[in-house]
Order: structure tokens, then sequence, then C-alpha cells
């Protein structure tokens, strides 16, 4: 019982994180019908902002030093998700179907890269920050632990999801987007920038996947530069799994691949729970496309 | 003082000046952590130390290229434009190889200009491309002809290319051929050789599923890995020969071809390439943990090699009652003579592929992968089974993955879950892209590119995969069908014509579209 | 003696809470030309949706009737299967032509089935045996012949995405025949088309009729190809049938007219 909770509490904070990422990948996937191959190294690069961040604010006081890092690492790795966009995949649209797919993997693969070339290969530690937390429960030895940082991590994630969902919901800039969402060609006669809307798009998808950059360096307190293939292959599969192109789904998602995990994990092996992700995301596509919260998709003739 | 510029340069001038500000701003939040700062590790913990030289130079560079890209706009202006871009790969050209110049000049030094020899290098190319597009700009202004004109020229261009082509294949396979008896062959460029025809093969396998079927499968490597992993594991425990294990490793890759096929291939073509993808890393994560059976990361050694078709033995002495091979003919033991063996092998084994293919891209599964590609409701319409007509590539596909897998277990002696990653699938991936979805030739030069130039290049080793990843979203930009994009009918009913009832395809084919 | 060809009974349906086709009755006739039209938005391309196996009908048996006896349900086919077994072919409203194949591949496509059970599934085509090479040659001959009917021979090696819009249609309409349908459906054939190049297609169609014996299936908003050519209509209004006749009674009924001409008062 014991075990199990502490399982969850695991589960909810890293599934907190992969629905951060999920949300750039089911909004993006949404507005222009592309994975977003390269969104996990966009994520890997708010992590590593946040490093040398966190090395260059060491001196300042703690509560300052993560606001500071947060809007750092924000603005700096939407800067990427804008390039990224207007370089690699604007220039494509109206190109054969696979380009932008193929263009995604080319520049996850130069990200990867790049980032490795400027900051070397090896792991980039930090020391830890945000140290203690609640005893839950106690049973026998083994005492179940909330950590002050889990508590961090799901209350800013849930914050951040309520306020761009309510942005989404309620602004002019959301309501362009969803337009956009719609009917691209609708919205632009109507006299939407939709080159713009699909750079917010990008912008803000980055900037929520610069936020799970900053927990997970806080979380783990290390990061490299391979770190965003396997979270964003992961996330991409909690936005399937939540319902493409649905913000709700994207965060269920993400919590469920989140508690899959480290359930996985905890009760067989950790060597495995890699595969438990795939067979997931390779599940969910055979049996239910459409995911949990999203719409089947009818075959346009 | 941004207002005097601004008016300056006359009207719209604002607007430039906002341009250009939004580029130095994106320049800075791209370069100001990144490269700015570089983490050094250190016994208390990282350290940061300041790049400035170089963010300054990128965020200036970028912003004259953009400033460079607005005035194109505007007709008249490309001159500047063309002299600018080509001072600047001038002088990117003079500092990457400022030694050499300042050894020629008798200099003690040549001034630099660029922080780093990278920078220089994305200088000058920065510049040369931007000359280059005001050059095509001017060009095509004072040149009176039609785009009607020009693409006729472009086509009769296409045609001598075409032509080129198939001589340029001849040469190939003759070289190809002759390789191991040329003056400059030794030990090295026997293995370089090997490597490169391994990928042209690998590429021809992925070939029928990307560039006929048009599927994008993401996890090729699963099937050079099971090709390799069933060799390697049937001679380990089994004691299975190399001849009797390559037929095998082909099935049973397609096999697995199949199985993962017949419920995924139904899905769309974005969603078909990440579940692909997942598979191959499934297969790879499962080589890694399966310990007791694949000897998990260490990989299985002392794979046999394969003997001469069972007549002779590949090694200096003979064994299991063969002959050495030297001694099977009478030849001065040679090192070499199993080096070229196994290329020899390898030419044969892509060999077969090029023929299967272009064999089938005539019959009538050819043509429907073809059609799949190109718009597959209609295939459903005219009776076509999508999804048998899929597995069919997909299976075939994997078959020649799983052959080429053998070779590579073979060959190495050695394999781990290491050599099948996702890089590896991308490597092949892009090499079937940039030749060009469905051209033969233009993948065997794809594959000599990728594969030949990282070993020329071997100093700047680091710089590979970064490079690899730019490459393939500016052939996405530019050349998204490839560089040998022209697709060859697999019929032509001029070649068919009965006397009598000649077909003028020539006049046809320049003629003008009716309407 | 009028056989019929395809029956439809009682076709209905639904997208969630939207009725596209409500309760549609009707008989297409062997060897005739039967005209489904209606204004925008009347069901019309979703009920050859439903014929040809891209959509499953809510409600409703399509019965296909061969003239060698073999009956077919095609709603409970898959798309491919009406194509291949039931031998009903269609075209698309925007030509799903494949555009970087030439337009003799193209037809040589439509021919995939025969030819593939000639070719052994490929075993004899690989080796090159002489029994695959007379398939094809007969599949080739019977493209030409059709490239002769639709005036296409002379372009039969180009990029069929390269043709002209009008020939565009044309070579859509010989392709599904190359695949020998016993019903035809065409989705707004003449759409987008010149007069002139609007009269090529009646007289192609009324020849593949006259020819090939070939029920057609027609939905069309140009009404000089719809009175000239059909034998038979039926109006769709609102995802109903409101009318079905001659292109005589059709035109007189004033429930067409009404909903044509968007009249009140229906008699």
């Amino acid at each position: 019982m014991a075990y199990l909770l502490q399982q969850l509490i695991n589960g909810l904070t890293l599934g907190s994180i992969y629905g951060l990422i999920a949300i750039g990948y089911t909004m993006v996937y949404g507005i222009i019908g592309m994975i977003n191959f390269a969104h996990g190294e966009i994520y890997m690069i708010g992590a590593f902002v946040a490093v040398i961040a966190f090395t260059a604010f060491s001196n300042l006081p703690l509560v300052v030093a993560i606001m500071l890092v947060l809007l750092f690492s924000m603005v700096i790795t939407a800067a990427y998700g804008w390039t990224v966009e207007r370089v690699a995949y604007r220039p494509l649209r109206g190109s054969f179907r696979l380009a932008p797919l193929i263009s995604a993997i080319g520049m996850s693969i130069f990200l990867q890269n790049y980032v490795q070339l400027l900051q070397g290969a090896r792991n980039k530690p930090v020391p830890p920050m945000i140290q203690g937390g609640f005893t839950v429960m106690q049973e026998g030895t083994f005492t179940v632990q909330l950590s002050y940082l889990q508590i961090m991590i799901v209350v800013t994630t849930l914050v951040l999801m309520a306020g761009f969902t309510h942005f989404i919901n309620t602004t002019s800039l959301g309501r362009q987007q969803r337009a956009c969402e719609q009917d691209k060609t609708m919205a632009a006669l109507l006299g939407v920038n939709v080159d713009r809307t699909v750079s917010l798009t990008f912008v803000l998808g980055a900037g929520l996947a610069a936020v799970a950059g900053v927990m997970v360096t806080l979380y783990y307190g290390v990061v490299d530069f391979y770190l965003g293939f396997l979270a964003g292959l992961k996330a991409f599969t909690a936005a399937v799994l939540g319902g493409i192109g649905s913000l709700p789904g994207a965060m269920l998602g993400g919590i469920l691949i989140g508690l899959i995990e480290a359930l996985w994990a905890g009760y067989f092996s950790s060597e495995w729970k890699d595969v438990a992700a795939f067979s997931i995301l390779v599940l969910v596509l055979i049996f239910r496309p459409q995911g949990l919260l999203g719409r089947p998709e009818v075959e346009k003739v | 003082m941004s207002r005097s510029i601004a008016s300056a340069m006359g009207p719209g001038g604002e607007s430039l000046v906002k341009e250009l500000g939004f580029t130095a701003l994106i320049g800075l939040a791209l370069t100001v952590p990144l490269i700015s700062y570089e983490t050094i590790d250190d016994v208390g913990g990282l350290q940061l130390q300041g790049r400035w030289a170089a963010t300054a130079f990128i965020v200036a560079a970028l912003v004259m290229g953009r400033l460079g890209i607005i005035l194109l706009r505007t007709p008249g202006r490309e001159t500047w434009v063309a002299a600018g871009g080509a001072l600047a790969a001038v002088v990117g050209l003079l500092d990457l190889f400022r030694d050499t110049v300042a050894g020629v000049l008798g200099l003690e030094r040549w001034p630099a200009i660029s922080p780093s020899y990278t920078l220089a290098f994305l200088l000058g190319v920065g510049g040369a491309v931007l000359a280059i597009r005001a050059a095509v700009q001017i060009s095509r202004r004072n040149s009176a002809i039609s785009k009607a004109e020009r693409d006729a020229r472009m086509e009769s261009l296409g045609e001598q290319v075409r032509k080129l082509v198939r001589v340029f294949a001849a040469v190939a396979v003759l070289f190809a051929l002759t390789l191991p008896f040329m003056p400059f062959s030794n030990r090295y460029v026997m293995d370089v050789g090997t490597l490169i025809v391994t990928y042209v093969m690998l590429g021809w396998g992925l070939n029928i599923i990307v560039g006929y079927a048009g599927l994008l499968d993401l996890g090729y490597v699963a099937f050079y890995a099971v090709g390799a992993y069933s060799y390697a594991l049937g001679a380990q425990y089994l004691g299975v020969s190399f001849w009797l294990a390559l037929p095998f490793a082909g099935l049973l890759a397609a096999s697995f071809g199949l199985i993962l096929g017949f419920p995924v291939l139904r899905l769309r073509g974005d969603y078909f390439a990440i579940v692909t993808l997942g598979f191959g890393e499934i297969i790879r994560i499962i080589l890694i943990n399966w310990y007791d059976v694949t000897n998990g990361p260490d990989g299985i050694s002392g794979i046999p090699r394969p003997d001469f078709f069972g007549l002779a033995t590949m090694t200096r002495r003979g064994s299991d009652g063969l002959p050495a091979f030297h001694e099977y003919f009478g030849l001065e033991y040679s090192s070499e003579h199993r080096v070229i063996f196994l290329y020899y092998l390898i030419v044969a084994m892509a060999a077969l592929v090029a023929v299967f293919t272009v064999r089938i891209r005539r019959l009538p599964i050819g043509r429907a992968w073809e059609a799949l590609r190109e718009d597959d409701i209609a295939c459903a319409s005219l009776g076509i089974n999508r999804t048998t007509v899929k597995l069919a590539a997909f299976g075939i596909s994997a078959a020649w993955g799983g052959f080429a897998g053998a070779f590579f277990a073979t060959r190495q002696g050695f394999i781990s879950p290491e050599s099948f990653t996702f890089i590896e699938s991308a490597i092949i991936l892009a090499i079937v892209v940039m030749g060009g979805m469905g051209s033969l030739v233009g993948i065997a030069i794809a594959a000599a590119l990728l594969i030949g130039l990282p070993e020329v290049f071997r100093d700047l080793a680091e710089y590979r995969m970064v490079a690899f990843g730019a490459g393939l979203v500016m052939i996405m930009i530019w050349r998204p069908r490839g560089l040998l994009s022209h697709r060859e009918p697999s019929v032509l009913l001029a070649d068919r014509s009965p006397p009598g009832r000649p077909v003028p395809a020539k006049a046809v084919a320049a003629g003008e579209v009716a309407q | 003696m009028k056989r019929a060809l395809l029956t439809v009974e009682h076709l209905t349906m639904r997208f969630g809470g939207l009725t596209a086709v409500d309760d549609v009755s009707f008989t297409a006739w062997d060897g005739e030309i039967t005209a489904i039209i209606g204004p925008n938005g009347a069901g019309k391309t979703t009920v050859f949706n439903c014929l040809t196996g891209f959509y499953q009908p809510t409600v409703g048996r399509l019965l296909l009737e061969r003239a060698d006896g073999e009956r077919f349900l095609l709603e409970r086919l898959e798309a491919y299967r009406i194509g291949r077994d039931a031998k009903v072919a269609r075209t698309f409203q925007n030509i799903r032509l494949f555009p970087r194949m030439t337009v003799l591949e193209n037809l040589l496509v439509a021919q995939h089935t025969s030819l593939m059970r000639a070719s052994w599934y490929s075993v004899a085509g690989l080796f090159g045996l002489a029994n695959y090479r007379h398939a094809e040659d007969a599949a080739i001959e019977k493209a030409r012949h059709y490239m002769e009917l639709a005036n296409l021979v002379e372009v039969a090696d180009w990029q069929a995405g390269n043709l002209p819009y009008g020939a565009q249609r044309r070579l859509e309409i010989i392709r599904a025949m190359c695949s020998d349908p016993v019903l035809l459906c065409l989705d707004e054939p003449a759409a987008g088309l010149n007069p002139r190049e609007s009269a090529e297609l009646n007289d192609l169609l009324l020849l593949l009729r006259a020819e090939k014996g070939v029920g057609i299936l027609l939905i069309e908003h140009d009404m000089s190809v719809v009175m000239r050519i059909s034998d038979h209509i039926v109006v769709l209004d609102y995802g109903k049938k409101i009318s079905d006749g001659t292109a005589e009674q059709v035109q007189n009924d004033p429930r067409v007219i009404a909903a044509y001409l968007g009249e009140e008062e229906v008699a």
C-alpha cells in the first residue's frame, strides 16, 4: 500500500512533466497536422538553458533564482521554437506529405548534436536546491515521501495548465489559434494572420516545454543532450493516448504515461519501462487512434 | 539615431529597422546562453566560461544576412547584395585557410576576423549562398525568356542529365567491380567500399517501402538487427553456417515485418512512421535487456566468417575438412583475400536487390506501390487491396534489411545493440530521401556521399551529425524530391507501338499543353 | 427488357447529429445512364461514398446484381472488394489520378487484379515468363483501345498530372473503365470543363454506354450534360429523394422546381 502510494506520487510528478511537453505536440498537430519531432529537443534545450542559468544565478536567493530561471528558459526556448518553425517547417507548407516530418527529424538530429557540440557530451549536474518534504505515511520500515519539489512540480503544472486553457479559450489570440485549427484558409479570409498564429503555437509549446525542462533539471539534478529523444517520444505517446489535438487529453495522457511508467518500474523492472511506453503507443494507435478524449477521424474522399 | 538611419533608407525604412531589430533579438536569444556560455565541469560543480566574441559575431552575421534578404525583395539592389555576399564569402574563405594564406603572402599571421574556424566556414557558406541567390535573381530579371521557355530548357537539361545518369551508372558498376584491383586499392579503401555498398543495399531495400510505397519507415534498423542477430545467435547456439543462415535471416526479418505491418499499415502516414520508430526502439531495448540470449549491451563476438561457398575457408588454415582458400586455388596466402571476398559478396547482394527492384517495378505489384504513394484512395476504388500491397512492400523491404544484417554480422564478427540505434535508421532514410525516392542511381550516389564523405573528413567527425541533421532539413526545403528526382516510366507506349502507327513521342513531349 | 443493376433501399447516412442522406431508395438500370442531381449539400457524394465502400451506411441495403447472376450487398464489402469483386468503379469530384505516373501506367494500375493473377502474384513476372508477357501486352492493348476512345493516345507517355484538365477528367473515366466495371459511378465529371470539353465528355459517355453496355451512375451539376444524356434522373434535396423519372418528368416536377428556385409553397 505504502509502496503503491509512493509510486503513484512519483508517477504523478513524472506525468506532469510529460503532460507539459505533450501540449506542444498536441497543439502543433492540431494546427498544422504535423508531428513536431524536434519538440523533445526543444525541451532538452529548455533544460540546458536552466542548467546554465542556475549556475549563473547561483548566488541569488533561491526563490528569485527559480523565478528568473523559469522566465529566462521560457524566453530562450520559445525563441528556439519560433526559429525551428520559421526555418524548417514554414518553407515546407504545400510540399509533399512526408516532407515536414523528415525535416523535423533532421531538425531533431541537428539540435541534439548542436547542443552536444556547444556544451559537451558529458552529463551536466546542478546542485540539489529544494530539499526535504513531508512524510506522508509510515509502513514498517518504508516511508512514503512527498518532497517539496514534487509538490512544486505538480502545482506549477496545474497552474500553468489552468492559465493556458484560460488563454486559449478566452483571449483573442487563443480564438485565432482555434480558428486556424479548424480551417486555415477560412481563418485567413477572415483576417487571421495564419503565419503569426502558427508561430505563436510553436512559441507557446516551446515555453511549456521549457518549464518541463526546468522542472526536470531540478528533479533529477542532471541533464544531457540525449534527454529529449526518449522524453519526446513518451510525451508524444501521451498526446496520442489523450487524443491528439486535445489539451486536457495531453495532460491526462501525460499523467497516465507517468503513472504507468512509475508502476511498471516499481513492480516489474525499470529496464523494460521504455518498452511499456512504446507498446502503449503502438496499441493506442492500432486500437483507438483518436485517443481517450479525441474525435475520430474520417478518411476524406 | 536609428530613426535617422530609417529615414535615410527611404520609405519602408522604419519597418526595416524593426525587422533587423527582431532578427537581432532572436539572434541574441539563440546564442546567449547556449553559445555564449560554455559549461565546464569543475570540482565544485559547473563553471561558466564566456564565448562572447563568437556570440557577437553570430548576431552581427545574422543581421547582415537578414539585411541582404530584405534588400533582395525590392528589385535593383541585387548587385549590392551580390557584392556583399561575395565579400563575406571571400573573407570567410580567407579566414578558414588563414594559415595557408599567411604562408603564401609571407606574413607572420593573417588577421582573422572570425573567432573560430567553424564560424569562418559558416560565414563563407552564408555569404556564398546570399551572393548566388542575388546573382540568380539578376539573371532571371535580365533574361527575356518566359517561364515556359525556361521550363522547356530545364526539361531538355533534365533529358541530358538522364542520359548522363545512365553513363554514370555503367561507369559506377564497372568501378565497383574493379575496385579491389585498382592501383590505389588497399585494406582501408576496401573497408570503406564495403561499408558504402552495405548502405547502398540498405538504401535500396528501404527504397521499396519509402520510395515506392511512400510509407515512412523510421525503424528500418530493426530488420537489420533481426538479420544480424539471427545469424549471430544461429551461429553461436546452433552452429549454423553463414550460407544456411542468410536465407533465414531474410525470412525472419520479413516475418517480423509482416507481423508488425499487419496491424499498423492501415495507420495514417505520420502515425505509421512513429509506430515503426517505436518498434525499432522496442527491438533494441529487447536486445539490450534479454541478457541471457543476446548477451545484452556487451553484444556477441566471435561471429564466424563465411566460407567460400562451402568449398574452402577464408582463414589461413583450413578447418572442418575444408582447405584454405589460397590452398584451394593454389595462391600465396594473403589476408586481403577475405576482405575482397566480403566486398564482392556485398556487391553481389546489392546487385541482386537492384535487379529485383528494377524488375518488380515493372510488375503490377510495383506499379501498385507507386500508385499507392500517389493516391491510395484511388487505389482502393480500383480494387487494389491496400493492406496486402503495403504488406508486400513492407515484407520485401524487411527481407533485404535482414540479408544486409546477416552480412553485417559476419563482416564485423561482433555485433551489439549499439549498432542499431534510431540514428542508423535516420541515416538510411536520409540516403533514400537525398538520393531521390525511387531512384536507384541517386540512392547509390547519396550513400557514397553520406558514408564516404565522413570517412574523408575524419578530422571533422564531431561536426558530422550536426551537418547531417542540417542537411536533411535543407534537402527538404530545396530539393524535396532528392538529388535525382526524375521518375522513369515503368512502361512506354512509344516502345510498344505496332508498325504503321508511330506515336510521335518527341513531338508530344516537347509539345504545347492544350488549352 | 430492363434489368435492375443497382437497387438502393432506405439508404441513410448519419454523421453524429447530421443526417446527410435520409431514407433514399432508387434503382439504376443496366445499360442506362442514371443521374443523381440536387443542390449543393443534397447528399449526392455521400450516396457515392456509401456505394463504393468509403462510408459505412447507417441504414440501408445496396444490392448489385450482375448480368452473370452474381449478387453483392455493397454495404457489407470493403472499398477495394467493391472495385475488385462487385466491379463497381468510380471517379472523384476532385480528380484522383496518379499524377506522377504516365497515362498508360494509370490505365495499367486499373487492371491490377487481372495482371496480378497473370503474373502469378509476381513470380512469373519476376522471371519474365511468357504468360505474363502476353497478359501485359493484352493489358496495354486494352489501355490503347480506351485511350483511342478518349482521344488520349497522343499523350500516353505523359505524366498524368501534366495533362490539361479536360484530359484528366477523361483519363479518370477510362481508368475506371479499364477495371471492367458493370457499374461506373461518375462524381461530377463535367465540373470545370469548358463547353467544348463538356461536349466531348457527353460523346465519350454515350459511346461507353453504347459499346460497353456499362451502367452509368452520374452526379452532375451541369444540366446540359444531365438532360442530354441521362435515361433516368434521381433528384435529392437535403438528403431526401424528392423526384425520380425521365428528364422530362423531373423538369416538370414542381418539387424539383421549388428545390432549385427556392420557392416556398410546394404543390
